[in-house]
């Protein structure tokens, strides 16, 4: 399955619901594209929803590290939803686990941003 | 098997394919499956992009070869090579918030054996093995 990104607004959060794959030069770019985009146009409220993510690589992995970082440095938030157990395990094999802030409620997702 | 595979994204695909179908036909469940398919598309990767700058006049041969009790990957490219002792540790300091350099971690996570080394043309040969059944 390829991978599909698609957003839609709850409040002032922007949720990012990504399926399929992410993996090198298929999802990773979408996910790249789609936060530069949100950034770009003043959402800096992202909430990232994995839940439909059968497959990620470490270049997969690695974009939402980059996500993350360009995020916060421009003064903004992005937090991850609903892991499935492949990406939960393999944020903790790499230790990113602790990095991210992660939740399975998206209600109590979107409450959390400040 | 013994193929010779373009330095394309589409040959990590294939090459990933190859060695899933092949570690169900050793009795891997489906998470050891998709286990080892994620360690060779880091392995390809490495060797497509790394080895190979994606360059279309060179190759990366892919050894597959099954054994009763395991499953032996080689991935050979013709690139500079690499040595393992001196690539960094993507969980510690600094590197921990990289965008890149997660993917010989994940190899390491997903197979049994790995080793690295140069080829006498300079290239990197990594050689993946899977036992049929991990510790």
């Amino acid at each position: 399955m390829s991978a599909t990104i698609t957003t839609r607004q709850v409040g002032d959060v922007t949720v990012v619901d990504a399926a399929g794959k992410i993996t090198l030069g298929e999802g990773s770019a979408l996910l790249r594209d789609q936060v530069r985009n949100l950034l770009g146009a003043g959402n800096k409220k992202i909430l990232i929803n994995l839940g439909e993510v059968n497959y990620i690589d470490s270049s997969g992995i690695g974009e939402l590290v980059s996500s993350f970082t360009t995020v916060t440095g421009q003064g903004g938030q992005l937090k991850l939803l609903n892991l499935t157990k492949r990406v939960h395990d393999l944020l903790q094999i790499t230790k990113l686990y602790t990095v991210f802030e992660i939740h399975d409620d998206e209600a109590k997702a979107v409450r959390s941003f400040s | 098997m013994d193929l010779f595979l373009e330095s394309n994204l589409e040959s990590v695909d294939a090459a990933e394919a190859h060695c899933v179908e092949a570690a169900k036909q050793l009795g891997l469940d489906e998470d050891a499956c998709m286990d080892l398919g994620l360690a060779v598309r880091e392995a390809m990767v490495n060797a497509v992009a790394h080895g190979n700058n994606y360059d279309a006049a060179k190759k990366v041969r892919l050894a597959l070869e099954s054994r009763s009790d395991s499953l032996r990957i080689t991935i050979t490219d013709q690139g500079a090579g690499f040595d393992l002792n001196r690539v960094p540790d993507p969980t510690q300091g600094d590197n921990l918030m990289r965008g890149s350099g997660r993917g010989l971690l994940l190899i390491q996570t997903f197979v049994d054996e790995f080793t690295v080394k140069r080829t006498p043309e300079g290239g990197a040969e990594v050689v993946l093995v899977k036992y049929a059944i991990s510790d």
